[in-house]
């Protein structure tokens, strides 16, 4: 059982030398250096990933900063433009009541005014249909039962005010 | 190199051809685990060819191949086959699909769990080292679960012919790491120079005694494991009746299953073990400084 033979002994270690020589430049080593190449290759993904990672964060609060920075805008917009209307209605409307007034006083002094000259034109009218009554009482006799109806006529032609 | 009970002999095998069919005993078992001249093919046998064998002084060394040099060159040639036909895989994409997939599980496991915790960084130059100790052992220990295949590791000289790698492999990363000043300041433990001639030879059999356990370690766990699944089966025989024959075939089976987790883990344990070694030889550079201050 223990006895050592010498032959076998040298075989294997030639073998082995051998396949240690053989392996080594034809599997092992390129094997090995595309291993670590692959792993590098894993590294630096990783890291890429990671970077763009960071990357996609950093723009997502950029984002975030932006949305909240549009909705304070929108707000503030919104709130001017009420005020900016409330304002101008108010305007508007005081604009509209002054004129009103105005509109309202040029009226009644155009009525005022008219009704003064068409009390002037009545006086007129009067006085003028006085002269022809007197040119009618004139011309015809002067009875009493004439000048009854003379004034009666007058009278009746004057307009019922 | 002689341990306990191990001898050198030049040829292992002449005894045991002078066997006889009569009946059965557990001595026959350990012929299956044994090296042998001729390679067992479902229905026949290959006999392989015997060279003579080499002198060197007082040693004889028959270089004729045995069992277990087809087996071991076998395993040589799968690896080969499959580390080529993976490491090509890599060209076309660097994303692993099936069987690569595999591969790239244990060799990540080997360079991730096994060399750098070990030895830092600077073991990765000695990855494909270990990477090769690794697949190496664990396609040998497969080919014994394999029928008609056999497990050139459990042959105590191919573990003594790896260790025997791994001894040079540790000793060489240490020179290299630390230097071989260093390395030789190392072997005198940093004591007192008056007890250099206890402690150099007690260094130096420290420095064997790593990889000898390295290489008893695969053997026997090897060995043991096909030798309790023919005892097993050899029991029917024994008895001489099939009523024990389920039994024995569902032991067998269970120890199978356990010989193929041995296998693996056998072929990982060998590779730990030589990188850790590797290792404790780089870093000893700061505990050769306070050996140094003491002295």
């Amino acid at each position: 059982m223990f006895e050592i033979n010498p032959g076998l002994m040298i075989w294997t270690s030639i073998t082995f030398v051998a396949l240690v020589i053989v392996l080594t430049k034809f599997a092992w080593k390129p094997m090995l250096t595309m291993i670590a190449k692959r792993e590098e290759q894993i590294r630096e993904a990783l890291t890429q990933a990671e970077k763009a990672r960071a990357e996609a964060a950093e723009m997502m609060r950029q984002n975030e900063q932006n949305l909240a920075r549009a909705e304070d805008e929108y707000r503030r917009i919104l709130r001017e433009g009420k005020e900016m209307a409330e304002k101008l209605k108010d305007e508007i409307v005081s604009k509209a009541r002054v004129q009103a007034e105005q509109e309202l006083l040029k009226a009644q002094e155009e009525i005022q005014r008219s009704l003064e000259a068409a009390r002037q034109e009545l006086k007129s009218e009067v006085a003028e249909l006085a002269i022809r009554a007197a040119e009618k009482i004139l011309n015809e006799s002067l009875d009493a039962q004439k000048h009854k109806n003379i004034i009666d006529s007058v009278l009746r032609q004057l307009p019922k005010n | 190199m002689t341990m306990g009970q191990a001898t050198i002999k030049p040829d292992t095998l002449i005894h045991h051809s002078t066997h006889g069919e009569e009946g059965f005993s557990f001595t026959h078992l350990l012929e299956h685990v044994k090296d042998s001249r001729e390679i067992e093919l479902p229905g026949t046998h290959l006999e392989l060819p015997r060279f003579d064998p080499i002198h060197i002084g007082s040693l004889t060394i028959d270089l004729s191949p045995t069992k277990h040099v087809v087996f071991l060159l076998l395993a040589a040639i799968v690896l080969i086959t499959i580390a080529i036909l993976t490491a090509r895989r890599y060209k076309k994409s660097l994303v692993p699909t099936g069987f690569t997939n595999l591969m790239e599980i244990l060799v990540l496991f080997i360079r991730d769990e096994v060399a750098l915790p070990s030895m830092g960084h600077t073991g990765v130059k000695y990855v494909p080292f270990l990477l090769t100790t690794f697949f190496f052992i664990l396609i040998m220990n497969l080919a014994g679960l394999v029928p008609y295949g056999a497990t050139a590791t459990g042959n105590i000289a191919v573990t003594a012919g790896l260790a025997t790698i791994a001894f040079f492999m540790i000793q060489l990363s240490a020179i290299r790491a630390q230097g071989l000043k260093h390395y030789l300041a190392h072997l005198t433990g940093g004591v007192h120079w008056a007890l250099w001639p206890i402690m150099i030879p007690i260094e130096i059999l420290g420095l064997f005694t790593k990889p000898f356990a390295l290489c008893m370690r695969l053997f026997a766990n090897m060995t043991g494991g096909h030798i309790v699944i023919l005892s097993l089966i050899g029991l029917i025989f024994l008895f001489k009746s099939f009523i024990v024959a389920p039994i024995s075939v569902l032991f067998a089976l269970a120890i199978y299953m356990l010989e193929l987790f041995v296998a693996f883990l056998q072929a990982y344990v060998f590779t730990m073990l030589t990188s850790l070694f590797m290792g404790l030889g780089m870093q000893v550079e700061h505990s050769t400084e306070t050996h140094e201050s003491h002295s």
